[in-house]
């Protein structure tokens, strides 16, 4: 039997290798897995009256204490805005507005008065405001090149092609491109009136006001922080609409240059045509007094910047923040809205399933 | 033909040809020739590694949708409208690409592992170094290698059969690879080759052969063999053994290989895989390209806008100054708007349904409903394409034979001299042969792979379910010849003479190879013989005495037969085989033919035991074959050798069983000689003297025998009914058995109750055939030799000579008996029918078979109810037909009229309720309503039917009915079938299945879906077709939706800042955000999401009719699903705009929340979508969210300059510190979410869908489902008010069913 047996086993491998006996030689039975056989344990929602009600009442529930809170947190915002363009001929800035050039010598400055109603506590930031300006253009958003705000020195000299046309103008544009060549360049000044009509400038802070990531990462001066600017920019020239050059933006050397924060916010270019961009900050003195006291001000301003052939509008505006960032009613009210829409419709449906959810309506599927 | 000389090269006329020299021997021209001539390795993948990027990147860009992407592409790198850096924007090409070369290239790596499976095959090759035959890999084979085959092994190449073991030179070979016939086909040696008989030597053999070159006609090759002596021998298809075919039957073949490789006929007919377009396909199309209109539009938008935003700006500060032209910037815009939306046309989606469809296809191969132990195959998906075409099909149409039946023949009944035997023992069911077969080998591993090899392969099925249980009379009856002590008297000596002849001509008449599995045919174990329990002289005499007066014969003259007769038993070959019984058939007195002692020198036949017997008996599963055999047959048990018989029809293979199951058995055939064991005896030769096959005008076949008992000439026939009835004589008297007292009865008599029987028959579905015979003189036989002889030789008008020869022959006939066969239906086929029917499916049955044996049929599976009006058509002109069809509308209409009316007075008249209306119509009629002018009427009438009956239709018929279906009536056509005559209507029909079952594999070659059972397309159709289908609908709508949705969001955009194409996101995010970031979920969806439960889906059909009517996708539910990707991209926009407005948010920080809460809404929408939700889904879900998070994270954190000017450098990490983030996402997501969930909640609640109710109740608990279903059910019954006739659930055989006779009795007394 033994040597019969073994026969069989080297009939059969002969078999196996002539013929297809090899693929057959396992069974092609399918695996009775849960996997395969597609009987994993599932969850079947199906949604229904009865089903979603709760999730609405939660959501009703959820939204509208946060939409309460919102509402409040942006009516406690204090935001202050004037506008400074001057197209109407009434306005003080109406002269600077209309004899604008890029390139005139001669500074032009204006004066605007307002009155704050309420006192601002805390930090107040101060933003220029910028309207019809399409900072978000394809084209004007590409040009730039980050390498050389980087720091780094071959694109210093050679920057890149995306900076055409403000690429070189003669000697290379540092920092190149369009964005850096329509930096802001007004100059807001704040002053604060006493009831005796006294002026007493107000501290604006320069610093802080842009990204720390980009203050102290994203851009740098070339050479090094300790670097002598104007050597270090030897060879290059100022942007076409710029009065003077990059190094000499500021006489803060950790705020000249490419580091220089005005600069810095500028090329971060903004979402939507009507924008704010930070300016300043004017910090608060101490939890006694107010940063800002209600009563009058006074806005100087050297008028600098061309707004009035796009129909562009420039604004000044002062601003308190709080946790959810500036004043913005439309989230508080949103939240509430949907909330009690929610609340609504799971009244809504509790009706609507107490009428057809007992039904039993598996019996009437129709043949 | 062949007359040049040969083996030129030179020669123009010689590149026709190809010249084989025997490999071995030293020619430089056998080498050269060798290189020319293709190796044996075989190479069916598409690539190599090498060719495989250039080709496959090739192959790629024909496809309209990578040229799109490529356009694109290509758009991006002109400078003035490119939007973003080029090398970002050949990111989707190169992934959507690389994804499909990655799946071409795991497809390819499947087919070359085959391949190298195949190539790695072992064959014997002569090798003349070391002078005998070495085993060489079949890719080692060359063009003049001489191979040598055992049985049942697979042939590797085209050879030229030189040498058989075989002493005829005849070899079998199974074509069923090729062609799908499992009969077998024989091959003859290369007529006049020296070497017969004894061992062929190689050496010896130099001839050359010259052949056509290699085509792809599997039925010619012509060529001719040169021997050294400059003979030269014809070759013709006789002398080839193809490629990929086995040898049966036939201890060893030797071949010289003329064709290798590629360049054999059987990989010349090889085609590629199937594609097929499918329906929802095509309706993706059409939306494909309104998205395209959509894209179009936005980018006109755009482009309009720019122009005009353009014109009104006076040198604003922040425009590089350009002098373009507004109206040349809008057009720029709009082809960088292009770019930018690009998204919006889902290009991903066609790589990605093929990637799902992998996945359906995956889990269809894998169900284990679908798999048939027995044949060890579950379904197999042809075509990759396709698979929700499974959910959608309107009108079913089957073949009858072979795919409602088993295609098994089982003798059921039979009448023998006017007497019925019901043979009541044989109605159950047998148990399956796997389970008898695995009990005997479940120890013995090697016997369960060499089981299942051969079973998967071989299909020899035919004999296995066909034992007959004896019919208790008629045993009895019989149990008389053989015994010898009991008393012949006692039964009517004439009538057992009528059942020895019945039996001895169901043995003898037919062409029934027959075969033992463990050897070659001409190695039949010769029974060792034994002492007759009877002697013959005694049964002889008994004939003699009693039957031959009757029949007016002279004894005397049959007394002695020609001793040059019986000298011719098995006069080639087969004298060594059986050689202890031809001296003493010499020897012995012409009466008694055979040997009747003990054979003196049982000399060469291998015992039993010292074979590998035992392994075969369990591999062929024929073991409980012959245990039903034995205990029929305890006197036979010692010397019963399993036998295979192997029948062109089943039906000849299943009367060989029947005869033997009464001991007469069929041990041996040869073109000479026939070897029959009758009960009590040893084995006897029955000399066969011709052979008149079947064919179709005759209807009938016979052989003229010389009878082994008498020696006188017989005719057996054997045919249809009403043929044999015509041909038989009458008047002759018999007596009759089983009345106490002897009766005489008239053959007449006889044939009047045959005649009833035969019509019980019919009427129970079984297929009849009628058994004569015709005992011929010499002076009668004599002069009609010489004419056969002549009309066998001539050459003119030769088959009309044959048909006459047979027609003088064949009359004046003795009606034997008649049979009855059925062939049973296949498990759960009334069910699975049932099922289809109530899912909304037409099932239309075309068959071959007549009208009776296909109502018969149809009866049986439930296709026709006994409610059911039947209407026929048969007409033989082709107005008659029109009349026909335009009365049988007319019945219809005034039918359903009545019932309405009926129903609305609410009068249930019981027997008047008409149910539904079959229509059955014959090939004739048929031909006249497939004509054009009729169309109408057939489709106007077919329409109003539940179901249609095509019989005698011929296989172009089949073809023209589903193509006339499913062109003009537009559905959705399924087509199942599994044999060579249901090819074209498979391949016309949207999906084609076939069965693989007894006829071979051409049916499953030309189908894009093989399935092992009928019943398998019952959970084939409505569960995973309805899946697939549900699946692959909703994946799609998701994939616009997603599309959609985020695109739009860059438009909204694009009104904020001038139209100028710029974009809030980094380039990489928005490329990737439908590439990666949402790309695997819907995936997922597509292949996993399940609506409603397997068991659901098949206990209520009807819900298959969702996607009959295209419910998932509809165009309404395209432009809905647009219409909510609008508002969610709106909300989704504008929520974090009017959160953002004014403030001094970046443009990346803007973005920023927009693509969180897009990404939330996307992923949510998706669990909102599924209705099943596995961890699979969870994990899915959450790597997807992950991944993004990870990767804008990752950027934001370690991009410090790079990717200008998108850079996202501490963008997200201080947006995500801040709260307002969150708040804009979350409501952001709940608002864009809540119309979705209110509508499918109110929906649901207020109007569900029956997915919906079935949703519902897959939830309830399990008892309460059942409840329901049973109540369902139940109402509607109550619905129909179907009373009366309770029809049985399981149906084993039709003819066992009672009713069946009913309900073909009462609709055609009904019409017609």
């Amino acid at each position: 039997m033994a040597s019969g047996y073994n026969a069989k086993e080297e009939d059969g491998h002969r078999a196996g290798a002539a013929g297809p006996g090899e693929s057959a030689s396992r069974s092609r039975k399918p695996d009775n897995t849960a996997f395969k056989q597609q009987r994993l344990p599932a969850w079947q929602p199906i949604l229904t009256a009865g089903t979603v009600l709760p999730a609405f009442f939660i959501i009703g529930l959820i939204f509208i204490p946060i939409g309460i809170g919102l509402y409040v947190t942006s009516n406690n915002i204090r935001e202050f805005e004037i506008d400074y363009t001057g197209t109407d001929p009434s306005s003080p800035c109406y002269n600077c507005s209309q004899t604008y050039s890029w390139n005139s010598t001669t500074l032009c400055t204006c004066t605007l008065t307002f009155s704050l109603n309420q006192p601002f506590e805390g930090n107040v930031f101060m933003y220029y405001g910028l309207s019809n300006f399409y900072q978000n253009h394809r084209r004007y958003v590409k040009s730039r090149d980050d390498s050389q705000l980087n720091g780094d020195l071959s694109s210093l000299k050679s920057p890149s092609k995306e900076c055409e046309p403000y690429h070189t103008n003669e000697k290379p544009i540092a920092p190149c491109g369009a964005i850096a060549n329509s930096m802001f360049n007004d100059t807001l000044e704040l002053f604060y009136i006493d009831p005796n009509e006294t002026r007493t400038p107000i501290p604006l802070m320069k610093k802080g006001i842009a990204w720390w990531t980009d203050k102290h990462v994203k851009f740098r001066n070339p050479g090094g922080s300790n670097a002598n600017l104007t050597a270090v920019f030897q060879g290059t020239t100022k942007p076409v609409n710029w009065r003077k050059p990059v190094y000499e933006l500021d006489s803060d050397p950790e705020n000249n240059g490419f580091i220089n924060e005005d600069l810095i916010v500028w090329m971060r270019t903004a979402a939507l045509p009507t924008f704010r961009k930070l300016y300043r900050i004017i910090q608060k003195k101490n939890n006694m007094t107010p940063t800002l006291p209600r009563g009058n001000y006074t806005l100087e301003v050297t008028y600098n910047y061309p707004v009035h052939s796009f129909e562009g509008r420039k604004r000044m505006i002062l601003s308190t923040i709080s946790w959810m960032g500036g004043k913005n009613p439309f989230l508080g009210i949103a939240y509430m809205t949907v909330g009690s829409i929610c609340f609504v419709l799971g009244v809504v449906l509790l009706f609507i399933h107490h009428k057809y959810g007992n039904r039993n309506n598996s019996s009437d599927i129709p043949s | 033909t062949f007359s040049e000389e040969p083996g030129l090269g030179r020669d123009p006329k010689a590149k026709k040809r190809r010249v084989v020299i025997p490999s071995w021997t030293y020619d430089e021209e056998a080498e050269r020739l060798q290189k020319k001539y293709s190796g044996n390795k075989i190479r069916t993948t598409k690539y190599t590694l090498l060719s495989f990027i250039p080709k496959n990147l090739f192959e790629q860009l024909h496809r309209l949708a990578n040229i799109y992407f490529l356009f694109l592409a290509a758009l991006n790198f002109v400078p003035i409208v490119n939007a973003f850096q080029p090398e970002i924007a050949v990111i989707p090409i190169v992934l959507v690409m690389s994804v499909t070369a990655v799946k071409d290239l795991w497809e390819d790596q499947r087919k070359r592992k085959s391949d190298r499976q195949i190539n790695n095959l072992l064959c014997d090759t002569y090798d003349r170094r070391q002078r005998g035959y070495v085993e060489r890999r079949w890719a080692d084979v060359c063009v003049g290698d001489v191979v040598r085959l055992c049985c049942n092994e697979i042939i590797p190449a085209d050879m030229v059969l030189l040498h058989s073991s075989d002493p005829n030179g005849i070899c079998y070979i199974e074509t069923a690879n090729l062609d799908g016939e499992t009969n077998l086909k024989q091959r003859q040696v290369v007529q006049d080759l020296p070497q017969q008989g004894s061992e062929f030597t190689p050496e010896n053999f130099s001839s050359r052969i010259e052949c056509e070159n290699p085509n792809n006609d599997l039925r010619r090759f012509r060529g001719y063999m040169e021997h050294p002596n400059k003979v030269r021998v014809g070759l013709h298809s006789e002398n080839l053994l193809l490629r990929s075919c086995t040898v049966r039957n036939t201890e060893t073949v030797t071949g010289i290989v003329v064709y290798a490789g590629h360049e054999t006929k059987a990989m010349q007919n090889n085609s590629g895989p199937r594609y097929k377009r499918s329906k929802l396909e095509r309706r993706l199309n059409v939306d494909v390209l309104w998205s395209v209109v959509l894209l179009l539009l936005m980018c006109l938008t755009a482009a309009v806008g720019h122009g005009v935003w353009l014109s009104r700006l006076k040198d604003p500060v922040f425009m590089i100054p350009d002098d373009t032209d507004p109206a040349l910037a809008g057009f720029y815009m709009f082809w960088t708007m292009i770019i930018v939306l690009q998204v919006l046309i889902p290009v991903s989606l066609y790589v990605s349904i093929e990637i799902v469809k992998l996945g359906q296809i995956y889990f269809i191969q894998n169900d284990l409903d679908l798999y048939n132990a027995r044949l060890d195959s579950g379904v197999q998906c042809r075509a990759l394409n396709i698979t929700e075409d499974l959910g959608q099909i309107q009108y079913l149409f089957s073949d009858k034979t072979g795919t409602l039946t088993e295609n098994r023949m089982l003798f059921r009944r039979c009448t023998v001299a006017g007497t019925e035997y019901p043979h009541h023992e044989n109605g159950q069911f047998y148990p399956t042969p796997m389970m008898t077969c695995s009990s005997l080998i479940t120890n013995m591993s090697v016997c369960l792979f060499f089981c299942l090899s051969l079973l998967s392969h071989l299909n020899h099925f035919s004999s296995m379910e066909c034992a007959v249980v004896p019919d208790v009379q008629l045993q009895r009856k019989l149990s008389a010849l053989s015994t010898p002590l009991c008393p012949p008297l006692k039964h009517d000596t004439a009538e057992l003479s009528h059942i020895l002849d019945f039996f001895l001509a169901l043995a003898v008449c037919n062409t029934v190879v027959v075969s033992s599995p463990s050897q070659p045919r001409h190695m039949v174990q010769m029974p060792v013989a034994r002492t007759p329990l009877r002697s013959l002289e005694e049964m002889k005499a008994l004939l003699q005495k009693l039957s031959l007066p009757r029949f007016s014969l002279s004894p005397s003259q049959n007394t002695d037969s020609p001793p040059g007769l019986t000298r011719r038993l098995f006069s080639r070959g087969r004298s060594a085989t059986f050689a202890p019984y031809t001296p003493n058939t010499l020897s012995a007195p012409p009466h008694t033919p055979t040997s009747t002692t003990p054979s003196p020198i049982p000399t060469h036949t291998p015992s039993p035991s010292s074979t590998p017997m035992p392994i075969h008996r369990g591999a062929w599963g024929k073991d409980e074959e012959l245990a039903d055999e034995d205990s029929v047959e305890e006197e036979d048990d010692d010397e019963e050798e399993e036998l295979l018989y192997e029948a062109e029809s089943p039906d000849e293979a299943a009367l060989v069983q029947a005869a033997r199951a009464y001991g007469f058995t069929l041990l041996g055939r040869s073109p000479e000689q026939l070897l029959v064991v009758l009960p009590g005896t040893g084995p006897l030769s029955v000399p066969l003297l011709h052979l008149l096959p079947f064919d179709s005008t005759r209807k009938r076949m016979s052989v003229v025998v010389r009878h082994p008992l008498t020696g006188q000439v017989v005719v057996y026939t054997k045919g249809a009914d009403n043929v044999i009835m015509e041909l038989t004589t009458l008047g002759v008297l018999l007596l009759l058995t089983n009345s106490p007292l002897y009766q005489y009865i008239s053959l007449q008599e006889i044939m009047e109750r045959t005649q009833q029987h035969l019509d019980d028959y019919a009427r129970e579905g079984l297929r009849t055939l009628c058994v004569a015979k015709r005992v011929l003189d010499e002076a009668e036989y004599e002069p009609w030799l010489k004419r056969h002889a002549f009309a066998e030789t001539s050459i003119e008008n030769r088959e009309e000579l044959l048909l006459d020869s047979a027609q003088r022959l064949e009359n004046n006939l003795t009606l034997l008996g008649a049979t009855g066969i059925v062939d049973r239906l296949q498990e759960e086929v009334p069910e699975t029918i049932e099922a289809l029917q109530r899912a909304g499916i037409k099932v239309w049955v075309l068959t071959g078979d007549k009208q009776e044996t296909a109502i018969n049929i149809a009866c049986a599976c439930k296709l026709l109810r006994p409610t059911d009006r039947l209407l026929t058509a048969n007409c033989d002109s082709k107005e008659a037909c029109e009349a026909r069809l335009c009365e049988l509308q007319r019945d219809i209409s005034t039918i359903t009229e009545r019932g309405l009316s009926d129903s609305s007075m609410g009068v249930s008249e019981g027997d008047a309720v008409i149910s539904g209306f079959t229509l059955v119509i014959d090939g004739r009629t048929l031909d006249f309503a497939l004509h054009e002018d009729l169309q109408k009427n057939f489709l106007d009438l077919t329409s109003g039917c539940r179901s249609v009956i095509c019989c005698r239709s011929t296989p172009l018929q089949k073809s023209q009915v589903v193509r006339l279906i499913g062109d003009s009536l537009g559905v959705m056509t399924l087509a199942i079938g599994d044999g060579a005559n249901d090819v074209s209507m498979i391949q016309v029909a949207d999906v084609g299945v076939g069965i693989s079952g007894q006829e071979g594999m051409q049916a499953v070659m030309s189908s894009d879906f093989a399935i092992s059972r009928f019943k398998h397309l019952r959970k084939l159709l409505l569960v995973h077709g309805h899946w697939c289908y549900t699946r692959l609908a909703n994946m799609i709508l998701y994939f616009f939706y997603k599309n959609v949705m985020y695109v739009n969001l860059l438009f909204w955009f694009q009104f904020f800042c001038g139209f100028s194409g710029s974009t809030m996101t980094n380039s990489w995010v928005l490329i990737f955000f439908n590439l990666l970031f949402t790309s695997v979920p819907p995936l997922l969806y597509g292949v996993m999401d399940k609506d409603v439960s397997a068991s659901t889906l098949l206990s209520l059909p009807q819900l298959y009719k969702a996607g009959q009517n295209c419910e998932a996708y509809l165009p309404s539910t395209f432009w809905l699903t647009i219409l909510d990707a609008f508002y969610q991209s709106l909300i989704c926009f504008f929520i974090p705009y009017c959160a953002y407005a004014g403030s001094d948010v970046g443009l990346l920080s803007f973005g920023s929340p927009i693509n969180g809460s897009a990404l939330l809404i996307i992923l949510l929408h998706q669990v909102i979508e599924s209705r099943t939700l596995t961890w699979l889904h969870a994990v899915v879900l959450l790597a997807s969210a992950g991944f993004y998070y990870a990767f804008v994270l990752v950027f934001s954190v370690t991009c410090v300059t790079c990717n200008s000017p998108t850079n996202l450098y501490g963008v997200e990490t201080k947006l995500m510190s801040e709260p307002l983030y969150y708040c804009v996402c979350v409501l952001t997501t709940v608002l864009a979410l809540l119309p979705r969930v209110l509508c499918r909640a109110l929906l649901n609640s207020i109007c569900p869908s029956d997915l919906v109710k079935a949703q519902k109740l897959d939830r309830s608990l399990l008892e309460q489902y059942w409840a329901t279903i049973h109540q369902w059910k139940e109402n509607k019954l109550d619905r129909q008010k179907l009373k009366s006739k309770h029809v049985p659930q399981t149906l084993s055989v039709n003819a066992d069913v009672p009713h069946s006779v009913d309900c073909s009795q009462e609709p055609i007394s009904v019409l017609s």
